[in-house]
């Protein structure tokens, strides 16, 4: 079996992120970046299923800048057999990143891709739908349970009111709730210790054609502080003269 | 002419399009899944596609791109089915798309929230057609009027994915995303039955839903489908009760739109009370209790 995990560089999500005070952008000065916590899961899923059922080859890519080759070193790290990273310094919108990870799927023929459900900088929770979409395979979002039996795979997945437990034929698209795992720690030693696995480098297939670009970013109307009270009967009597209760 | 498709997932998710389609200022025709909803939302048409249970993403996102011409955007209210199946419309359409819209600029440029709600982007979107999912609490809308023809659809509802099982939790309390008041609970719960009884207890008196956070969700303490958050929930009821809840930027990200946030921790320190309206320093097994009775009162 073969599975390809596309993972994210963000930034630490338990870091405090604002907006540069022209609105061109985040400040992440001096920030922590690492795998998006969703595709770190993936990863953690794929080494899972290798250690279940044998024989699977784990493959992570990444498109983006040359500083993403540290979180596929962390991949290659949790096990990952190989790496590629699709280096480029253009803006990718969702559907470019989307494109381009179809091409890379066409060339690897996994039988699996595992992904996150949502990047938790940009929030967009649509790459993986998409990459369905454009392979024209069967989908299964939020999974907070994966298992394979020979062609099929049973995943069971959050809906809005409850689970649903769906049976996929191989190759398919999943991607990660937080609940489907916890991720093994890896320290630098076994990062230090990847180094001697592959990552390939390469070139978009195409230069990205975003259909949309951010153009501001600003904080968000702040919440006040409010006041504390002294107890619960003066909480009952304020929500009761704002009409809340 | 620039054209909207709002599309519903049930017949009672489609009022919450109708402030969203007056923000952008199309005229829209709905596409309902389920039933036909009410005929005075405002739209020139409604197609409903008459079934009891959705289908799987892949045949929901075959049947929406196959009414996607003529329209020049195609959106409905964020929810976990909407983007699953409108991000799955947009790669089958080669189309842009914007998840969790909560201004609209101009019919191009919409504003959204980004990293765990720390940040309000403006998306520019240079193609057409555009795909978006909204948050309805950004747009809400009271007036209704019209009566829009109904025509049902004759479509295929045939899924490369097979549902094997589902289970439908919720029980009597509202749906935590349209709810006027909930009650949540974290970490401190200690176990189901705990939460149930004092989460659950003041959610009922209030005639509210329960929420959790996700530590409480990870330990087993409250269902999944209760995490409210960045990657849970998202809600704005008029009152939001914390209990026990720190306030990380991650669950943060899923009340701010909440009109009053009341929240009981016993840490004076604790970030929440940076962001609530009221609060009290106090045990809950204390103060959510008595409240519980004084509402009841
Ligand atoms: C990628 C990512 C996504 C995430 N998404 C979400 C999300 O969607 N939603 C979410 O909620 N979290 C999310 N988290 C987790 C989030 O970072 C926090 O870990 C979580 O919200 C903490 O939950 P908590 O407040 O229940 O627990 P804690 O942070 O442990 O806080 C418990 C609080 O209870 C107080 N307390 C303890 N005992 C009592 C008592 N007897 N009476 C009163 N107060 C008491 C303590 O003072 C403390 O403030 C996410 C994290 C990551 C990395
Ligand atoms: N630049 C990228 N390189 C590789 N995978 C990506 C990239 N951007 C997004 N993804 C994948 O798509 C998932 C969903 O991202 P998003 O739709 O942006 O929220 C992530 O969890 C990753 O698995």
């Amino acid at each position: 079996m073969k599975i390809l995990v596309p993972i994210k560089r963000v930034v630490d999500p338990y870091t405090k992120v604002r907006p540069l005070g022209d609105g061109s952008g985040l400040d992440t000065e001096g920030a922590k970046f690492e795998i998006n916590p969703f595709d770190e899961i993936a990863v953690e899923e794929a080494v899972r299923l290798r250690e279940k059922h044998g024989s699977v080859e784990i493959v992570a890519v990444s498109i983006g800048t040359s500083a993403s080759e540290e979180q596929l070193r962390k991949a290659l790290a949790m096990g990952a057999d190989k790496a590629i990273l699709i280096e480029s310094d253009l803006a990718f919108d969702t559907l470019d990143i989307a494109n381009e990870l179809s091409v890379i799927a066409k060339e690897i023929r996994p039988d699996l891709i595992i992904m996150g459900k949502q990047a938790t900088d940009d929030d967009s929770n649509q790459v993986g739908q998409m990459l369905a979409a454009k392979l024209d395979w069967p989908q299964a979002t939020y999974a907070s349970k994966i298992e394979v039996t020979g062609g099929s795979v049973d995943v069971t997945r959050e809906t809005d009111d409850g689970d649903e437990t769906l049976r996929l034929a191989t190759p398919c698209v999943l991607t990660t709730d937080l609940r489907l795992n916890e991720p093994r720690y890896i320290g630098l030693p076994g990062i230090i210790k990847a180094r001697s696995k592959p990552l390939e480098k390469r070139t978009p297939s195409q230069s990205p054609n975003p259909k949309t670009r951010y153009t501001l970013f600003q904080a968000p109307p702040a919440r006040e502080a409010g006041r504390k009270l002294s107890g619960v009967s003066e909480l009952v009597a304020v929500l009761k003269e704002r009409g809340a209760l | 002419m620039s054209k909207l498709l709002l599309v519903a997932f049930s017949a009672s998710e489609a009022p919450l399009g109708v402030g969203f389609a007056k923000a952008l200022g199309f005229p829209f025709d709905i596409l309902c899944f389920g039933e036909a909803p009410s005929a005075d939302l405002g739209a020139e048409l409604i197609k409903v596609v008459a079934i009891t249970e959705l289908p799987p993403a892949d045949a929901i996102a075959r049947i929406i791109a196959g009414q996607a011409n003529g329209y020049t955007t195609l959106a409905s209210a964020s929810s976990m089915h909407a983007k699953d199946a409108m991000a799955r419309v947009a790669g089958v359409l080669d189309a842009a798309m914007v998840t969790d819209v909560v201004e609209v600029v101009s019919p191009t440029e919409f504003k959204r929230p980004i990293v765990a709600g720390s940040v309000l982007a403006t998306v520019e979107v240079l193609a057409s057609p555009l795909v978006a999912t909204f948050r309805p609490s950004a747009f809400r809308s009271t007036n209704r009027s019209g009566n829009s023809p109904v025509e049902t659809l004759t479509v295929d509802l045939t899924s490369k994915v097979e549902r094997i099982s589902h289970s439908k939790r919720g029980g009597a309390r509202p749906d935590l995303s349209q709810a006027r008041v909930v009650v949540s609970g974290g970490r401190p719960l200690k176990d189901a039955s705990t939460f149930e009884t004092i989460i659950g207890g003041l959610a009922d008196a209030l005639g509210g839903a329960a929420g959790a956070t996700r530590a409480a969700v990870d330990s087993g303490i409250a269902a999944n489908e209760l995490q409210v958050g960045q990657t849970g929930k998202i809600v704005a009821p008029n009152l939001y009760i914390a209990a026990g809840i720190s306030g990380s930027t991650q669950h943060m990200a899923g009340i701010k739109d909440s009109k009053i946030i009341v929240a009981i921790n016993k840490d004076a320190d604790a970030p929440i009370f940076e962001f609530a309206d009221y609060g009290i320093v106090a045990d809950l097994f204390d103060a959510v209790p008595e409240l519980t009775r004084l509402v009841k009162s």
